[in-house]
């Protein structure tokens, strides 16, 4: 990867690009390559937790065709999956799973939150027994709202998700996760405790937001 | 099907030592239960399953009520006479007592068999602390197993006579029991767009309000990250 440009100067502009490509010269960079690869073949987890994962099979299927997007492999392993969608209602007793699920994903990997539960706890926010957002323990990728959302939301996620992939740097400060060096690449898998999960929510991903409520509300 | 008034008495002449007592239901379903004594409830039960004119054969449902301790007002009213011969005064006397708090559970029957129901019945703790157990139904009908974990689990109501008492929803090494009136969630309070009643006391002690000074300031969330 030495010779990837840096972000700094870019030595053709993105419309030279353009007009060689349509005189039938291709010229690319590393990063390019890279993130174009990254990009449309994101092969999602064959995991399913609520009625989110209902529509997400639907999506797979013929009539929305996540095929047309490079992603129709859903492989029934972590250990060959780039993007964890989280489909569903989260229960306490579920997170440690969803997380050590995570852990074993190898980089690069993305994670989409689809539907209320996944990103907030949904109609069950005020409960006691469901977790108030998949946030709270692993970073999110794409948040797709809906209750739940149907397959075209998940395919419009999707290709939010490539259009992300496509603009990461594999150089610099900018660089994704998985080319920090200085990142662990394992989160901590919380435990069952007396009253709720412990600690009930990882402070390196996720801090409560702070708002400050105005007088009338 | 015959009435719970008769099925009570069709049951005290089958076991006499039996106590057993007719819970109205004053709602529009008039599903009037039958509280039955520990003592008796399995013989009781099995007796429901196997008459030939009831054959109560599916137990549908079982779940729990918590009925904490309360206080009870009973106002009574008696005339005093007045001593100075004027008309009779009425005067309220207000007396105060405390209902005992328990744990009850409930048992819906059908009968496949006859294709009728439900015959419901009912079973009360000595009390929410420390004796919290009832006999278990599930010697009688299987279908109870699941359904009494889960009140064991959410009530605390133990069931002796379980053949595998253990929490069934919540993990094996929770405290609480999350159905009881008295359960207090963990405090993970986050921010609700428009609280009110015991969200806004939560949301007013999680985010004090500015001082009155200071310019109201928008109350918008963050965009999530990502």
């Amino acid at each position: 990867m030495s010779d990837a440009p840096t972000s700094a100067a870019p030595a053709i502009t993105d419309a030279e690009r353009a007009e060689l490509r349509r005189h039938g010269i291709l010229l690319t960079s590393l990063q390019e390559l890279y993130t174009w690869g990254c990009s449309h073949s994101v092969w999602p987890l064959n995991f399913g937790l609520a009625c989110c994962a209902i529509e997400m099979i639907a999506a797979s299927m013929a009539k929305f065709d996540i095929a047309r997007f490079g992603s129709e492999v859903f492989r029934p392993s972590p250990r060959q999956a780039d993007l964890l969608i989280v489909s569903g209602t989260v229960t306490k007793k579920m997170a440690p799973q969803v997380i050590r699920l995570w852990n074993q994903m190898p980089e690069p990997k993305y994670c989409i939150a689809m539907g209320a539960c996944a990103i907030s706890g949904g109609p069950f926010k005020q409960g006691y027994n469901v977790l108030k957002g998949i946030d709270r323990f692993i970073p999110v990728d794409i948040y797709i709202p809906g209750c739940p959302p149907r397959p075209e939301a998940l395919l419009h996620g999707l290709v939010q998700l490539q259009e992300k992939i496509k603009g990461f740097q594999i150089k610099g400060p900018d660089a994704p996760r998985h080319l920090q060096t200085a990142d662990a690449g394992e989160y901590p898998v919380p435990e069952f405790g007396a009253h709720d999960l412990e600690p009930p929510h990882n402070p390196a991903v996720w801090t409560a937001p702070t708002i400050v409520r105005s007088e009338k509300g | 099907m015959e009435s719970i008034e008769q099925i009570r008495d069709r049951l005290l002449a089958q076991f006499p030592r039996a106590q057993l007592a007719v819970v109205a239901n004053p709602g529009p379903a008039a599903q009037h239960g039958l509280l039955l004594d520990h003592e008796h409830a399995a013989a009781i039960a099995r007796f429901l399953r196997d008459d030939p004119a009831l054959r109560l054969d599916q137990c549908s449902n079982v779940t729990g009520i918590d009925w904490p301790e309360k206080e009870i007002v009973e106002t009574t009213k008696s005339t005093v006479p007045d001593p100075a011969g004027g008309p009779a005064k009425v005067v309220e006397t207000k007396t105060k007592r405390l209902q005992p708090g328990c744990l009850e559970v409930v048992y819906h029957l059908y009968s496949v068999t006859h294709g009728h129901g439900p015959v419901i019945l009912r079973l009360r703790t000595g009390n929410r602390t420390d004796a919290v157990a009832v006999p278990s139904l599930t010697p009688v009908w299987r279908a109870c197993e699941f359904q009494e974990r889960e009140v064991f689990d959410l009530f605390g109501v133990t069931f002796t006579g379980h053949p595998d008492l253990r929490r069934i929803l919540m993990w094996d090494g929770f405290k609480d029991f999350p159905m009881r009136k008295d359960y207090v969630e963990p405090d993970d309070y986050e921010w609700e767009p428009t609280p009110h009643g015991a969200v806004l006391e939560k949301a007013k002690v999680h985010y004090p309000a500015p001082a009155p000074a200071a310019p109201a300031p928008t109350a918008v969330p963050p965009p999530p990250a990502g």
